[in-house]
């Protein structure tokens, strides 16, 4: 068919088709379009010092640039984006999921040990009587997000000279374009933008924490949101010995566990960033609070993703039995209607389940004049969790069931009736292990899915309810809920640990799909 | 994951018409399956009257919602539309862009792989497949953390590619494009025959000519479900989507509905909730039900929800 040449397109004899004028445009734009962007990228990353990341962009370019501006490389020419965003998106994280598994890297322990001592020397910054003031303009450089961008001072000394100081250290603001108000304070700065008292007001966590390091014995630190003193660190480090001495009090802060940490325990505020080792792992399995939690949440998740798939299988089986009459009318009605639970999307069927299972206004109570507190105790959670997902998966299973049912060969059966077998034996003897041969593997996918089911549980009991003794414990959590958790909220979050439970689930679904693989042919058929 | 379920690629049948038996077989001996049918839709469907009644109920909050509504008005969603702290039509538009981008963006690059695959020869082709079939053992939501720490990262040095982008979002669902789709793609690409190929090849036409041109529309069948197994599961995607998108402006439809459905405003909110989650539920229930055929060849071949 593609053979006829298109009427509009003219043909050389032997030649065949030209290209397209636009096509090679396009191309050709594309290219510009990516060298553009690389550049754009390249440069933002000479500017913030990550010379990794120059390397890297300039590989990926030079890959791009061989593969499509010569006729060379033909297959790669179709596989190099996929291959760009799966190494990027898929190979990385995982490499980097398992680097940062062997670190302690969560609240508290972002920085590296020099960026860390540094952030406490500065914190140490006591005013020294009869010291200047500054006034003080909370900024962060132009374009950047107010609530999260790194801060920066503007600072106007008595004598009108104006300063900019970051975490980095002080430097001289060029007196073009700055406006001040008539106190001497910074009003607006080419290249800043100026925090609000309530924007600034919101930072002030942040501000905590932040200080400016003027030399090696002194340091900027804010007084409220418009006036900031030059003071002397209380701290002084001591390269040699490896340790900070607080000279006012003369204490000795020696590292132990990532943090500087005084001989009666006492620890400064900011840790450090360290390896741990295999810590992370042992402490799932040896430290005793974490290990309990950890094996009483896996036997859940084991319980909850085989009994999702055992309950929505049976339902989807016997409502296929049910309409596997040919006699029956109304079946494609019957399965428009059925496939909606299914149709809907996952977090509003677990949001509009969590509101009927509320205790006192829940349709489920309602409807059945009981009064549990589903999502409050711990069986009932359970119930609801499997229920809810009874309700979102039967229907594949009864898709998937009937269309099993429909290839067994009808000759099968009636040779099993002239045998002198009866419905329940054919059923018993005939249908169900054909059935089972061919839903097999999707069961086997089904309990892997379930198995890291993060928006179902989530989004209907948030891993609760939660034992009084342990928050970091639900008793509904799944392996991926809890790594959630640990890594973004509770008293403390350990990105370092949830990585950890990570790879514990890698292995786990590993092992799964292996047993996959090892009962399809599929590998074999590589063509 | 999709290899591993081929062996169960099933067919589903069509709908049997009633002229296939006679009238008087089919009106006897079936009544009781018409009543456990009856049952099983009951069950089925009363969360969703639930909800469809909840989204009318004028007085919008949890405890006046009922199964079946008193009376009937459409003033949550003028709440809905109108709650400026909640801007659900960002949220709307956000998850149509992302769920629409991505998996256009999947279906390209999972064809062009396929393509290259199943027509082309090269060295470390079929190490390659194998090694794609490994990789999708290790789901893209298991590196969390990486994806997290990569992203707040990299929007420092890019802003508008970090975290609260929808863009970085998408692109972080596209990781795993080339992995996922290309052995359900590769399976239906091995399908046509290769004398076409070779004909267009003896006229001159050049390899992007005979993918672009030939290709891409006798496989459109499958590009179609795959595209829509892939929104399907973008737009519901709720794990990354609350992790990267914390500004409210920047939210989808998931994460916002879960924002209004936590904490002490859950009860007063209901009403709202419940009519946000009925047009979010929209375009997916549209197209199971415009496209059942599409859906369920590829759903019964790997897909699971």
């Amino acid at each position: 068919m593609a053979a006829v040449p298109s009427t509009l397109e003219p043909m050389k004899l032997g030649s065949g088709y030209n290209t397209p004028w636009w096509a090679n445009a396009l191309k050709w734009g594309l290219i510009a379009l990516v060298v553009g962007f690389a550049a754009y990228v390249a440069q933002r990353l000479i500017s913030s010092g990550a010379w990794f990341g120059v390397v890297i962009t300039a590989f990926v370019l030079m890959c791009v640039l061989a593969v499509y501006s010569t006729r060379r490389f033909i297959p790669m020419k179709y596989l190099l984006p996929g291959l760009v965003l799966l190494v990027g998106l898929q190979i990385w994280p995982i490499v980097y999921t398992v680097a940062t598994a062997f670190t302690n890297y969560g609240q508290g322990h972002t920085l590296s040990k020099d960026e860390a001592t540094a952030r406490n020397l500065a914190n140490s910054v006591k005013e020294v009587e009869g010291s200047e003031r500054y006034k003080l303009s909370i900024a962060v450089p132009e374009g950047a997000d107010v609530t999260t961008a790194e801060l920066t001072f503007l600072l106007t000394k008595p004598d009108g000279a104006t300063f900019v100081g970051t975490k980095d250290g002080l430097e001289p603001l060029a007196a073009d374009g700055v406006e001040k108000s008539e106190t001497g304070k910074i009003t607006k700065a080419p290249g800043y933008t100026i925090l609000n008292a309530r924007e600034a007001n919101k930072r002030s966590a942040d501000l905590e924490e932040f200080a400016v390091p003027v030399n090696e014995n002194a340091g900027i630190k804010n007084v409220g949101i418009s006036s900031a003193f030059e003071g002397a660190p209380t701290l002084k480090y001591d390269a040699a010995a490896d340790t900070l001495t607080d000279t006012s009090q003369n204490i000795v802060y020696s590292p132990k566990d990532a943090y500087w940490t005084a001989p009666d325990g006492q620890r400064l505020a900011t840790g450090w960033k360290e390896n741990v080792g295999f810590k992370n792992f042992s402490d799932l399995l040896t430290n005793p609070t974490i290990r309990a939690g950890f094996f009483k949440i896996f036997v859940w998740n084991v319980a909850f993703a085989a009994l999702s798939v055992i309950t929505t299988f049976i339902l989807g089986m016997l409502l296929a039995l049910l309409f596997n009459d040919p006699k029956l009318k109304g079946k494609g009605f019957y399965r428009s209607l059925l496939i909606l639970p299914y149709a809907i999307p996952g977090f509003v069927t677990a949001l509009v389940w969590a509101s009927m299972f509320n205790q006192e206004f829940g349709l489920v109570n309602s409807l059945t004049h009981l009064n549990v507190d589903w999502l409050g105790n711990a069986w009932a959670a359970k119930a609801a969790i499997l229920l809810t997902n009874l309700w979102l998966g039967f229907p594949y299973m009864f898709l998937v069931c009937t269309g099993a049912l429909q290839s067994i060969p009808g000759d099968v059966k009636e040779a099993a009736k002239i045998d002198g077998a009866g419905p329940l034996r054919t059923l018993r003897s005939i249908t169900m292990p054909l059935l089972l041969v061919a839903v097999g593997p999707l069961l086997i996918a089904s309990f892997a899915f379930n198995f890291n089911n993060f928006s179902l549980i989530y989004l209907l009991t948030q891993g609760g309810p939660f034992q009084s003794e342990n928050t970091s414990i639900g008793s509904t959590d799944l392996l991926i809920t809890y790594a959630f958790r640990l890594a973004f909220s509770g008293a403390s979050p350990n990105i370092g640990l949830a990585s950890a439970v990570c790879i514990f689930i890698f292995f786990i679904v590993a092992a799964m799909s292996y047993s996959g693989f090892a009962r399809t042919k599929s590998l074999e058929e590589v063509n | 994951m999709s290899s591993i379920t081929d062996a169960a690629a099933v067919a589903i049948p069509e709908g049997r018409t009633a002229t296939e038996k006679s009238p008087q077989a089919s009106g006897s001996g079936t009544w009781w399956r018409h009543l456990l049918g009856i049952l099983a839709l009951i069950w089925a469907l009363f969360p969703i009257v639930f909800l469809v009644s909840a989204a009318l109920n004028p007085a919008g909050s949890l405890d006046t919602s009922s199964l079946l509504p008193k009376t009937i008005s459409g003033a949550n969603f003028d709440t809905l539309f109108g709650d400026d702290s909640r801007p659900y039509t960002s949220w709307y538009k956000n998850s149509m862009i992302i769920a629409t981008v991505g998996s256009l963006g999947s279906v390209f690059i999972g064809a062009c792989a396929a393509f290259a695959f199943s027509r082309l020869r090269f060295t470390g082709r079929r190490p390659g497949l194998l090694a794609l079939l490994l990789l999708q053992m290790f789901p893209a939501m298991l590196t969390f953390p990486a994806l997290y720490l990569t992203f707040a990262k990299l929007g420092e040095i890019i802003p508008g590619l970090g975290l609260n982008s929808i863009w970085a979002l998408t692109l972080c669902y596209l990781g795993g494009a080339m992995g996922a789709n290309v052995w359900l793609l590769k399976g239906y690409f091995d399908t046509v025959p290769k004398e076409l190929d070779e004909a267009a090849k003896v006229d001159g036409a050049s390899h992007a000519r005979i993918f672009f041109t030939m290709t891409l529309r006798l496989v459109l069948p499958i590009l179609v479900t795959v595209f829509m197994l892939s929104f399907v599961g973008l737009f519901s995607e709720f794990l990354l989507a609350s992790i990267f998108l914390q500004d409210v402006n920047s939210q989808t439809l998931g994460v916002g509905l879960y924002s209004m459905s936590i904490g002490n405003e859950k009860n007063r909110l209901f009403g709202q909730f419940a009519a946000g989650a009925l047009l979010a539920s929209l375009p997916v229930v549209l197209l199971y039900l415009g496209f059942q055929k599409f859906l369920i060849g590829g759903m019964t071949q790997g897909s699971v929800k």
